[in-house]
């Protein structure tokens, strides 16, 4: 039975593909407003398991997300074709009808604000998705995520695609999103850093769960050994911590 | 001007405009050839349309909404867009309409005769036309979500394969309304010239669904006029012109 503030409780999940599995005996918890940064190297079934939560792909086990959460969902950089005739505004339109709504949630994601004259917003709603930069991109898909009121945000590798300026607009705007009350937020990163930083837990994957707690104790020598080999070293204050006294820490 | 002519023009209106429309959604999901290829699938139906005296129209549309079945399934289950298979079915189609269709009618089958228009059409071609619209307008939304991402279509709770379907058999009906103007070897191109060439042009979705739409009536309207004056078939004149648009429209496009 699921806690009752758990706004998603995994168990036992596999995912198969052609007989490869990709996923094996993965299960964690997450706690309603939490921050949870899922890491581990390419391959290791990261997008997969987002996909399984989202309920795109068959899987076993068991994916329970509270009957109240609403799921907005930021894809990993999206192949928007250059001569798509398709504006931004046009595209938020698909989620939302109300011009006010887009333009409250284009400028919460930081469009207006870097401006030097107040119609960035207008400028960017009216330009070709095709048209944006990485980073802007990235930041219409994060407000079209945030349209329709959502209280988890999944996150595929919010930065893969965006210049360094651009990253770093994205990650304080995902700081910014952690300080609004009932909001989950899970992405799935390689920097280290950044879960770090801003992940109150983390969950290491490489086909299965190699830790999880956070990313202060979970994250040590020998679950990095795990997921990336031996020669990976990044925490080596960490190296006299058991991992396995933190397992499901925080929860 | 005479009444006929009118009646004509209008019909042909309604036809570039259904195709124009639809034929937008076709280009952005790369799926122009379907258009293309589904059309020579009409052909056995028309044949056995006049075989038993029915509407070729409808025997057009018939043979065409199995066909669209036949694609779906065949994109839905397969891992890799089986494009080559698609490719013998059709070629297999054709073969088979040609023997299948009576000599006298294999001219005007493959390349369309608007004398041949008659009431009945005129009222299939309307409420075939307003139903694309209606079903479009209704789906279009989620069917352009899908080209953006199909994950972000699924995610929120979309059947993007439903979607599809529906798409689809849109197009197989527009294919079936173009049959008797263009023929079945041409009016594959009123699904793909107009919404090429209006992509030359377009800025966003709306401009571009507006003037795909409008290049289909006026290559329409343009081609019956020409095929009226000189005498020759409607069906080349109809997409000749659409090609002339197409050109102007890439030397002027926005880059």
């Amino acid at each position: 039975m699921p806690e009752k503030n758990n706004i998603l409780t995994v168990s036992a999940l596999k995912v198969e593909f052609d007989n490869h599995m990709i996923l094996d005996d993965v299960g964690f918890e997450v706690v309603r407003d939490d921050t949870l940064a899922i890491i581990g190297p390419n391959g290791a079934g990261k997008s997969v398991l987002f996909r399984a939560l989202l309920g795109l792909i068959p899987y076993s086990g068991t994916i329970t997300w509270s009957p109240d959460a609403r799921i907005g969902y930021v894809p990993q950089k999206l192949a928007v074709a250059k001569d798509l005739p398709l504006t931004a505004s046009e595209f938020l339109h698909f989620k939302e009808k109300n011009e006010t709504v887009i333009r409250e949630v284009i400028v919460s994601v930081g469009f207006l604000k870097e401006a030097e004259h107040s119609h960035n917003d207008v400028r960017v709603l009216n330009t070709r998705l095709g048209d944006l930069s990485g980073g802007e991109l990235q930041r219409v898909l994060i407000a079209y995520a945030l349209l329709g009121d959502p209280n988890v945000l999944l996150f595929d590798e919010p930065t893969a695609g965006v210049d360094i300026a651009g990253e770093e607009t994205v990650y304080s705007l995902i700081h910014k999103l952690q300080a609004d009350e009932d909001l989950t937020i899970i992405f799935i990163s390689h920097e280290l850093q950044v879960v770090n930083q801003y992940a109150t837990n983390v969950l290491c994957l490489n086909k299965e769960k190699i830790c999880f707690g956070p990313p202060s104790t979970a994250i040590d020598k020998e679950s990095l050994a795990k997921m990336y080999g031996e020669d990976a070293h990044l925490y080596e204050h960490h190296e006299d911590l058991d991992p396995h006294k933190h397992h499901d820490l925080g929860i | 001007m005479n009444t006929n002519l009118i009646y004509l023009l209008t019909i042909g209106a309604l036809v570039g405009a259904s195709s124009g429309f639809l034929g937008s959604f076709m280009v952005l999901k790369r799926m122009s050839l379907v258009g293309d290829a589904l059309s020579h699938v009409a052909l056995p139906g028309i044949a056995i349309a006049l075989t038993f005296g029915i509407n070729p129209m409808l025997g057009a549309l018939v043979a065409l909404i199995i066909a669209t079945f036949g694609i779906w399934y065949l994109s839905e289950h397969s891992e890799v867009y089986p494009e080559a298979l698609v490719g013998v079915f059709f070629t297999a189609s054709l073969s088979i309409g040609l023997l299948l269709t009576p000599e006298p009618d294999l001219l005007e089958a493959l390349f369309g005769n608007i004398d041949k228009i008659g009431i009945s059409d005129g009222i299939m071609v309307l409420t075939g036309a307003i139903l694309i619209f209606v079903v479009t307008a209704a789906i279009s939304k989620k069917l352009l979500l899908g080209v953006v991402s199909e994950d972000l279509a699924k995610s929120q709770r979309i059947n993007v394969s439903k979607i599809n379907l529906i798409y689809l058999l849109l197009v197989a009906l527009v294919v079936a309304l173009g049959v008797k103007f263009l023929g079945t070897l041409l009016t594959g191109a009123m699904v793909i010239i107009p919404a090429v060439t209006a992509k030359n042009l377009a800025k966003s979705i709306k401009s571009f669904h507006l003037y795909s739409l409008g290049f289909g009536i006026v290559s329409a309207v343009s081609g019956i006029l020409i095929a009226k004056n000189f005498g020759i078939a409607s069906g080349p004149a109809v997409v000749l012109s659409s090609i002339i648009f197409f050109i102007f429209s890439y030397i002027f496009r926005k880059n």
